[in-house]
């Protein structure tokens, strides 16, 4: 298939607020900070951007984003849904945008604290409950770790998945935060004991299968490959984009249908190597959405690193460690052990390999795969140098 | 009980039909009536053959237990009171394809924190119970003892 995105546009700027718990400033002000500094990384101006894409679920709207950072007429705006799936999303579509001429300099970004309202939706939900969550919640299914872990149950009893397993995937994403100065958990060492001794959160799901909760922002600019090489940076042109609702889904509570193993990874893979010049083979590093441990074996096996219920094997061995496994993965940490950002730092972390800049870096890395929210409507994209 | 649960609408546009029949004792599913399929959750078209038409069908409440958390603090007051409890999600046995959410319970009016969470096994056979809070009966389940053997290698 000939994708008519494929090489055309690439993120030329990235930037990032500190992460940390109970930032002072609000998530818009959070939001213009990243973007300006995206801007500033990129080489351009402020009015030079027309285009923004962001989550839904972001507080900062676009026109009051416009008015802070002082950018140019915005001729291309648009909005994804369904949280963590929605990283890749913004930026694959602010790639069509550039691509198809709606807009020539777009950005892409994600502010969050998770004190602000809206931030922990399951802890607000009204007493009388519509839609989906009329199957779950009354039964005290009610938090996003509740509904993974009753996947993560269900998996591990098909496929032999154990929690050894579980803590490879937690124990690598740290050892790469404890490199990374900026992570959460920079310096701070898991220990597979700790691990086995930790708390239960949603069995058989303990503390350290979870993602972190932050406070921060990211921020990604996208131009036209043409305009990315007279820029500062080297480009990470976008290569693939897709997006995926797997057929029957139901959001974070995938088990009505038939095969609620085969996540929306597995449609989302399809339409990424059907568009692309690299196959899973090629991959050398990877930055898979990790709000919970068990996403990640089920990721691999969408994506096609590995078989169906293969995925919790091979993480054995130290596979998902840098610089030795045979797929480095989250090596900034993620959303484990960096911070939790509905998945965006992963999208900062892909350009980095590009660049050759991360603190795990990758040697030689000429693709680079980043994907967004196992378990709701998903996106992923392929960057390439 | 706890009145600060999270209850579904007894009103809701879809699954109105559904828990007016839990408070009456029945586990109620659509059927197309185009095309005959059982579909849960409930919604106006079929996804087969997109017949707005339906009717809702009794089940024998029977199933088997397809996975099962057990849920630790943090949670909502009213559910952190009962932690660590269990939810369960249950195969039905007329159709494979159709799966309910809901809690094991010992006794038929029993807490969803009683059962031994080491005795919980994927595969078990289930019944369904009715557990009534304030205007809403919410289908629980009890294992069934005596169909063990019969499915204990289906799984």
């Amino acid at each position: 298939m000939t994708s008519a995105i494929k090489d055309r546009t690439a993120i030329v700027g990235i930037g990032q607020t500190a992460f940390g718990k109970g930032l002072a400033d609000s998530e818009l002000s959070l939001a213009c900070q990243a973007i300006s500094m995206a801007i500033d990384d990129a080489g351009l101006r402020p009015a030079d951007v027309d285009g923004l894409v962001m989550f839904s679920m972001e507080n900062g709207r676009e026109v009051e984003v416009a008015r802070n950072v002082g950018l140019g007429a915005i001729t291309y705006f648009g909005e994804i849904g369904y949280g963590g799936g929605a990283g890749c999303a913004t930026v694959g579509h602010a790639a069509m945008a550039v691509a198809t001429g709606q807009c020539r300099v777009a950005v892409a970004w994600r502010a969050r604290k998770r004190s602000a309202k809206g931030s922990r939706p399951w802890a607000q939900v009204s007493q009388r409950l519509g839609g989906y969550q009329q199957w779950t919640r009354p039964f005290g299914l009610l938090r996003p770790v509740d509904e993974i872990a009753m996947l993560a149950r269900r998996y591990m009893h098909e496929f032999g998945a154990t929690r050894e397993h579980l803590a490879n995937v937690a124990l690598a994403f740290r050892k790469h935060a404890n490199r990374n100065p900026r992570a959460t958990m920079y310096q701070k060492p898991l220990t597979r004991a700790d691990y086995l001794a930790a708390r239960w959160i949603s069995e058989p799901l303990c503390l350290f299968d979870n993602c972190l909760e932050t406070d921060g922002a990211l921020a990604v600019v996208i131009v036209s490959a043409e305009r990315a090489r007279d820029l500062k940076q080297r480009p990470a042109y976008v290569h693939a984009f897709a997006q995926s609702i797997p057929q029957q889904c139901q959001v974070m509570t995938y088990y009505f249908c038939d095969e609620p193993l085969l996540g929306p990874s597995y449609a989302c893979a399809r339409l990424l190597w059907s568009a692309s010049d690299f196959q899973p083979a090629d991959v050398r590093v990877a930055q898979l959405y990790d709000a919970f441990s068990p996403l990640i074996p089920l990721s691999l096996e969408g994506y096609g690193f590995c078989q169906r219920g293969e995925g919790a094997a091979f993480t054995d061995g130290g596979a998902l460690e840098w610089p030795d496994g045979r797929l480095p993965t989250n090596t900034s940490g993620g959303g484990m052990s960096e911070a939790y950002v509905h998945g965006f730092n992963l999208v900062l972390e892909g350009v980095r390999q590009i660049r050759g800049t991360s603190t795990c870096q990758v040697d030689g890395a000429e693709c680079s795969l980043v994907t967004s929210g196992e378990g709701v409507p998903t996106s992923a994209l392929l960057l390439r140098r | 009980m706890d009145p600060d649960f999270l209850l579904p609408d007894l009103e809701d546009e879809d699954a109105g039909p559904f828990w007016q029949g839990t408070a009456r004792g029945e586990l109620l599913v659509q059927a197309c009536s185009g095309c005959g399929r059982r579909r849960m959750p409930p919604r106006p078209m079929c996804p087969t053959c997109r017949s707005l038409e339906h009717s809702w069908h009794a089940l024998s409440g029977r199933g088997t237990i397809w996975s099962f958390v057990i849920a630790h603090p943090p949670l909502l007051p009213a559910y952190q009171a009962l932690a660590p409890y269990n939810v369960i999600t249950v195969t039905l046995d007329e159709d494979p394809g159709l799966r309910l959410v809901g809690n094991l319970v010992a006794r038929p009016d029993g807490p969803i924190n009683e059962v031994d969470p080491a005795t919980i096994r994927i595969g078990a056979p289930v019944r369904v119970v009715f557990q009534r809070i304030g205007d809403i009966s919410l289908p629980r389940w009890m294992l069934e003892e005596s169909r063990q053997s019969a499915v204990g290698s289906r799984q």
